[in-house]
């Protein structure tokens, strides 16, 4: 397909991999987070791991939002399931992820839930008009590139006068994150986790734009390259960040200009502050607490926000004590790290969140990286 | 989840949808995020909404890049080393 295998030309990721073996300093060791899990999706799929020089390191980073997305949150959807009757509707990937009482929503469905999975947030409003008589909440997950959507369903809800439609949202927010990454102790410290640069998120950056990056590399001195999600975007990424950090500069550079901007997407951005505004803090698996990092909807909305509509409260459960996810969120262990990795674990059977959807660290690894764990293990310090 | 596909817009339709050719297969999108598309234009899109226009002369300039650095690695400036395979 065009624009999707032009980027996949393996003649040329051998070249620019060659190309990056020149240029690398031997006696420095170089660890870039690429913060989306549609790259670490791209950097097992694709074998990138094994086409960078040795002293260089990816590190995973927490941009999946089916893994970021706590338990207590699933606990809600599904309590509006079970409870309150309503039906809720989701993305595919939210109805795996485990929640408390050894439910999902998937086992919540079994149980008589009437949960439907959905391709988009019109989906779910278009499941409201034609049930009237009952109420519909969609669940909605995901970073800047989802939440546009969402605010569109919302605005035509209303100019529909729909009095059966709500959302429960968990939309966050990237660079909140980034931050909260690098102001963590783990990172602060040097040593337990160096970040050298990030791979700045392609399709988050199609909407916010890049400029929202330029804090990174201005406050804390590292340099981001935005990068498409296709092998040869992270490639070439890649070796703009060595080149970033072999001249000591900390910029941000755009690998993905073909659709990203400096200002991004304006018209989604005005839509999506018209109906969301920030929440003070939110709870992500792994992180914690993030200030500033999530959105809610607005009280002119109110009437379309579950969480007032059915006076919800959030509970934060603590994650299955197996489970490694929070520390491979924060880039601090590698899935094979988790002693459950690929034997309790898995993606027909997750325990932990970032099992579940194909941009997980966990599952990206199992479907594509499990067989070269051998030779890995040896090399890894 | 946040993967997104290029498409190709073969029909505008009323009501901010339209029709994109996905690698052969017809499905209708919104397009009320974006402005100003045109029957031929690619789109980026991700649950049904087109999020983004691709530019089809910065998709050539970042293609010419990995060539142009293709061919600048294989100039004997250093004799450039095997990637580690
Ligand atoms: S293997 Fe499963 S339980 Fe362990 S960290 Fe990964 S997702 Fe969590």
């Amino acid at each position: 397909m065009k624009y999707i295998d032009e980027f996949r030309d393996g003649d040329i990721a051998r070249k620019i991999g060659a190309r990056l073996a020149e240029e690398v300093q031997p006696a420095r060791q170089y660890s870039f987070m690429e913060f989306c899990g549609g790259h670490t999706h791209a950097i097992s799929r694709y074998g990138i791991a094994e086409m960078l020089p040795p002293n260089v390191r990816m590190v995973h980073g927490p941009g999946c939002p089916v893994c970021v997305l706590p338990i207590g949150r699933i606990d809600l959807a599904i309590k509006l399931a079970l409870e309150f009757g309503v039906i809720v509707c989701t993305y595919g990937d939210t109805m795996r992820v485990p929640a408390s009482n050894s439910l999902s929503l998937v086992k919540a469905k079994a149980r008589g839930g009437d949960i439907r999975m959905v391709y988009s947030a019109a989906d779910a409003l278009e499941i409201a008009r034609q049930n009237p008589e009952r109420e519909v909440v969609f669940f909605a997950i995901g970073f800047e590139t989802t939440t546009p959507p969402t605010a569109l369903a919302i605005r035509d809800a209303q100019r529909a006068q729909l009095k059966n439609f709500s959302v429960l949202c968990c939309h966050v927010l990237t660079p909140s994150a980034i931050t909260h990454i690098l102001e963590s102790p783990e990172v602060r410290q040097y040593g337990t986790v160096p970040i050298d640069g990030f791979v700045g998120p392609a399709h988050v950056s199609i909407v916010i734009g890049s400029q929202p990056y330029e804090h990174f590399s201005d406050e804390y001195r590292k340099p981001v390259v935005i990068a498409g999600f296709e092998p040869l975007d992270v490639m070439q990424a890649v070796l703009m960040l060595v080149r970033q950090v072999n001249e000591g500069r900390a910029e941000v550079e755009n690998e993905f200009s073909r659709v990203v901007s400096r200002e991004g997407n304006l018209q989604a951005q005005a839509l999506v502050s018209e109906i969301f505004e920030l929440r003070t803090t939110f709870e992500w698996r792994g992180l914690g607490e993030v200030p500033y990092s999530a959105l809610k909807i607005r009280p002119s909305y109110a009437q379309f926000d579950a969480e007032c509509r059915f006076d919800l409260r959030y509970q934060p459960v603590a994650d299955n004590k197996a489970c490694e996810c929070g520390a491979i969120l924060r880039g601090v262990k590698k899935p094979t790290d988790c002693k459950i990795f690929g034997t309790v674990c898995t993606p027909e059977n997750p325990v932990g969140s970032c099992m579940v959807s194909s941009e997980g660290a966990c599952a990206a690894h199992y479907s594509y990286g499990r067989f070269r764990d051998i030779p890995v293990v040896v090399e890894s310090i | 989840m946040c993967l997104a596909i290029p498409a190709r817009l073969v029909e505008l339709l009323p009501g901010e949808q339209a029709i994109v050719n996905l690698g052969g297969i017809r499905k209708t999108i919104s397009i009320a995020l974006i402005d100003s598309v045109e029957v031929g234009d690619y789109v980026i899109v991700h649950v049904g909404h087109a999020i983004g226009k691709i530019d089809p002369e910065e998709a050539a300039r970042t293609l010419a890049m990995f060539g142009e650095l293709a061919e600048a690695g294989s100039e004997p400036v250093s004799p450039p080393m095997k990637a580690a395979a």
